[in-house]
């Protein structure tokens, strides 16, 4: 399988974190699953950079929330480096050098229901943050940044919302809630698990505007894990697909829906609801997947050798049961790892 | 401070409430207004039933069952607050800090616990207790107690742990770069703060249970008046044999009343963690009745609205 | 068929329902007036807790406390002209005889709606065998016919639950509501839990049956976007009222209700040039301390004077209905007050 670095694009600088090349792997445990594995993510590179959104788009047990949690330091990688300024993170062990990872990379839940204690004001899940990492000494000073935080995340009046309890707040001001937590820490990065797919679709587009304002006025590098591509499309730089564990398909996020390159994109995006898309749902032009298939994403334990969408793809060949393809390079910055694009071996 | 509104939980806490206030000032009241003591011995009144001089009876020596009972509220009370906070504590610290950590300081934990658990209580304690016998006053009781019933509090504990530990927001203070003694002690337990109150509440009453059972089988210290030394001289001087149930009943009903209460807290702390249970008051379900639609009893009076269909189609 | 298909099956008026369960009831539906054509598909959508789902489980008899309906009929219409039913009044042994035989539900969680310690085959000969009469044999050949319908193999008749993915069960859910050919589907956001493939092919078998058995469906869901493609007609509700319906393509191009304007708006487009949209502002009302007037109005871009003072009816305007202050000054007040009288 190719393992090759990301090469570094030169306009967007150095990449502020990087995954090289993780893999990761669960052991199965339980009877008669000794020595199993889930193949949850294969050799796959990743680079953030500052001022930019990266949407990491895939469907559920696509990996790519395994992806954004080896990158908070949830659980190592099975192989492969994270690197946080271009130096290698080891996993920190100590108390000290996982704080010092947090003061630069925070992640953002999906669930603002669940990622918020209920048993704490919001004045106490924002002063954690600000005491741990030294941002705030003594009381008048700490009071002034919470207020900061809340107003940066638009929940003002600030001094209304600081003493209330998270099921005091609707979805929408929970995740703001949450964001404010992130941003206490002063990271370079941010890391949102699908952080709007909980929330009411009229308050979804507030939140990505105000990462988006963050991104533009902070210069913050953010990951952006979604399964909605027009969404991707709408708030990220460079969309990254992911199927099975496996990148397929990368590139600047209008090339990437307007010039589908990968077949599992040009899925994903005639599956994807479109009002403007003419005809009666019958008569729509007819999704690639067959019947056989029933449009599910393989086993993971037990994954399809080669490139792992093959199973289901309209253009495969027998070369595509046996090596993931090469990387196949665009000059528009997009590529895709799909064999149709490898003339010599697509037979 | 407002009670809450759930009324079990108001009865059992006014009951809490009155019996501490008799252990506070009970002994005070009895004792200096009311002249009544309860060690005094006078063989003239013995076995006396309630009356007006002694409105419990009195003994078989003659002592004022009464003064007996309220001065033994406090002991058995305190008993029980000190063994409660014991093993509450310990159940705390073993049982969440091994959910929590995990790995290796779990296993360790877990099996000083189940080890603690298969060694039967109550022969435990006799055998502790008599080996203690005579020396040491309530507390080394309560230490006995204490020390030995944490552990089916620390599994439960550690169980509710496991089910807390991988939530978002446990996971979000580690990414907030809280330290692992900051997340149990700063996230975990008051999340836990309802199960630890409940069970501090069973830990307090099983304690006094068991005090007043060690009393009664004679291995506490029968010298202090207690619940429990009252029932074992009572059943030393044959009280029922005898007839005299005012020497047994009170501080047995006492006993009863407590754990009634305790049970009534549960229940209600139940109904306000799990609304499932909760029952709207009954205002509100006669309400509900009354707005429902009358259905079946009532013919409808006039036949049913022809449709306008012509309003929604095009 | 084109008389066929103006005929209505289900209609609903002045529907109320309540949530007791402190002091005051809150109106989680507060008159409500939908039809639903015989072989149509109609498109409900809305937000979390504007009464969407509790709509529907009162027109479906299966609110359960506190929720109370409190007013209001649903009338069933039968075939060929027999007279309509209020589902309303029915007892439960009436309403026993319509469930799955003309009116099946498929909800959002099928883990919910299949038995966990049954086999798939079990579930199916068991509604088969009460409502059709069949032997276990002929149950079974049946079943695995529904289940070729939804492409699911019938050698899983044999599998529980839990051994299926997430799309398969909910296409076993599907099956299973057609077991009977119901004349109503009622399907409550059945495709939230799955991805986006997975719905797309679900909802293009709904679809194909739908066109085979010509039953009709209610369609729940959060996502306009989906609805506009799928549904023939759609109810917007908001706050527990219905603000506008009309037909799916006029609601997207010409929505009537600010409301609807702003929630096809806040779904970022796959196609054209990539501009700044917003979505709505505030978040939506908690039922129980409504705004007065219209419910909307806070959040509104087009709000004036009477919007805060009095609620606008559910106004017919050209091919459907629209419930705002906007349409109904400049459209006589004369129709206004033969409504409210």
């Amino acid at each position: 399988m190719p393992a090759s670095a990301e090469p570094v694009l030169e306009a967007h600088g150095e990449p502020v974190l990087e995954a090289r090349d993780v893999v990761k792997r669960f052991p199965l445990h339980g009877p008669g699953q000794h020595g199993k594995e889930v193949h949850a993510v294969e050799p796959t590179s990743l680079a953030l950079h500052a001022g930019r959104i990266t949407a990491l788009v895939g469907e559920s047990g696509s990996g790519k929330s395994t992806l954004a949690r080896m990158l908070a330091l949830a659980y190592p990688p099975t192989e492969g480096e994270i690197r946080l300024d271009g130096a290698p993170v080891k996993q920190a062990r100590t108390a000290r050098g996982k704080r010092a990872y947090y003061r630069q990379v925070q992640m953002v839940f999906q669930d603002p229901f669940s990622s918020l204690s209920p048993v704490h004001r919001l004045r106490y899940i924002l002063s954690r943050p600000l005491q741990l990492h030294g941002h705030a000494s003594g009381r008048a000073e700490l009071e002034r940044q919470i207020l900061d935080l809340l107003n940066r995340v638009n929940l003002t009046p600030a001094d209304q919302f600081i003493d209330k309890f998270p099921h005091e707040l609707s979805g929408g001001q929970r995740q703001r809630v949450a964001i404010a937590r992130a941003l206490a820490a002063r990271p370079k990065v941010l890391l949102g698990d699908e952080p709007v797919s909980m929330l009411d679709v009229s308050i979804r587009l507030d939140i990505l505007n105000l990462l988006g304002t963050l991104r533009d006025d902070e210069g913050l590098a953010i990951l952006y894990i979604t399964h909605d591509i027009a969404g991707a499309r709408y708030f990220a730089d460079e969309i990254k697909v992911l199927y099975a564990g496996q990148l397929v398909e990368s590139g600047p996020a209008d090339a990437v829906v307007e010039q589908p390159r990968h077949p599992y994109t040009r899925l994903l995006l005639e599956s994807a609801p479109d009002p403007d898309r003419e005809g009666a749902l019958l008569d729509a032009p007819e999704v690639v997947d067959d019947e056989e298939t029933l449009g599910e994403p393989p086993s993971l334990v037990d994954p399809p050798a080669g490139c792992r969408f093959h199973p289901r793809c309209p253009l495969a060949k027998p070369v595509c049961a046996t090596a993931f393809p090469p990387r196949t390079q665009f000059d528009d910055g997009q590529w895709v790892h799909c064999w149709s694009y490898d003339e010599e071996n697509y037979r | 401070m407002k009670l809450p509104g759930n009324p079990k939980v108001r009865i059992g806490i006014c009951v809490f409430a009155f019996f501490a206030l008799v252990a506070l000032v009970g002994p005070y009241v009895v004792q200096n207004l009311m002249g009544l003591s309860p060690s005094d011995v006078h063989t003239a009144d013995a076995m006396q039933g309630p009356s007006g001089a002694h409105p419990l009876g009195t003994t078989a020596t003659g002592e004022d069952v009464l003064a007996q009972l309220v001065v033994g509220s406090r002991v058995s009370l305190l008993v029980g607050l000190v063994a409660g906070l014991v093993t509450t504590a310990l159940s705390v610290l073993v049982g969440v800090a091994g959910g929590y950590l995990g790995g290796r300081a779990d296993s360790v934990l877990t099996v000083l616990t189940n080890i603690c658990l298969v060694i039967p209580g109550m022969p435990l304690l006799i055998i502790i207790a008599s080996y203690v016998q005579g020396r040491g006053g309530w507390l080394t009781v309560a230490l006995i107690i204490g020390l030995t019933a944490w552990p089916w509090g620390a599994r439960q504990k550690r169980a509710q742990t496991l089910s807390l530990r991988h939530r978002d927001f446990v996971t979000a203070a580690e990414m907030t770069g809280e330290s692992r003694w900051g997340v149990i002690t700063r996230e975990l337990i008051p999340s836990l703060a309802p199960i630890i109150s409940v069970s501090f509440l069973g830990a307090v009453v099983g304690s006094m249970f068991a005090d007043a059972g060690l009393s009664f089988i004679g291995l506490g210290n029968i010298n202090i008046t207690s619940w429990g030394s009252m029932l074992y001289w009572a059943q030393n001087g044959s009280a029922l044999t005898r007839g005299a149930w005012w020497w047994f009943v009170p501080p047995g009903a006492c006993i009863a009343v407590i754990g009634v209460a305790a049970g009534l807290i549960n229940f209600g702390i139940d109904e306000i963690s799990n609304p499932r249970l909760r029952k709207p008051p009954k205002k509100v379900r006669d309400r509900a009745e009354a707005a429902k639609l009358r259905r079946r009893t009532e013919e409808r009076a006039e036949p049913a609205t022809a449709p306008k269909a012509q309003e929604a189609t095009s | 068929m084109t008389t066929r298909h103006q005929e209505p099956l289900l209609t609903v008026r002045g529907l109320h329902v309540d949530y007791f369960d402190r002091a005051d009831p809150v109106h989680a539906v507060s008159g409500v007036d939908l039809t639903l054509l015989r072989g149509e598909t109609l498109g409900i959508v809305g937000e979390s807790g504007c009464g969407k789902s509790t709509l529907v489980t009162a027109v479906t008899r299966l609110e359960r406390p506190p929720a109370v309906t409190t007013a209001g009929s649903v009338l069933f219409h039968g075939k060929d002209g027999a007279p309509p039913v209020d589902l309303l009044t029915l007892t439960d042994r009436q309403l026993g005889a319509l469930r799955w035989e003309k009116i099946a539900v498929v909800f959002q969680s099928a883990m919910n709606a299949l038995n966990p310690v049954l086999r798939l085959g079990a579930q199916f000969s068991d509604v088969l065998r009460r409502h059709r009469g069949l032997s276990k044999k002929e149950a079974l050949t049946r079943a695995g016919e529904l289940l070729g319908m939804v492409g699911i193999p019938a050698d899983r008749l044999r599998s529980y639950a839990h051994e299926l993915s997430g799309g398969m069960r909910q296409r076993a859910t599907i099956a299973l509501a057609l077991a009977c050919e119901p004349d109503l589907v009622v399907m409550d956001e059945p495709t939230t839990a799955v991805d986006v493939v997975m719905q797309r092919q679900i909802l293009r078998q709904v679809s194909r049956l739908k066109r085979e058995l010509g039953f009709s469906v209610i369609f729940i869901t959060h996502d306009l976007s989906l609805l506009i493609e799928i549904a023939d007609r759609i109810a917007v509700m908001y706050a527990g009222k219905v603000v506008e319906t009309g037909p799916a393509r006029q609601l997207y191009t010409d929505p009537k209700h600010p409301y609807t304007e702003a929630l096809r708006g806040a779904f970022p487009p796959l196609h054209g040039p990539r501009r700044e949209i917003t979505g709505i502002p505030g978040s939506p009302p908690g039922l129980r301390v409504l705004p007065q007037g219209c419910a909307f109005h806070p959040r509104c871009a087009h709000r004036f004077e009477p919007c805060d003072r009095t609620t606008p009816p559910l106004l017919a305007l050209g091919a459907g209905e629209a419930a705002c202050h906007l349409h109904q000054t400049v459209r006589g007040e004369e129709d206004h007050h033969a409504r409210v009288s």
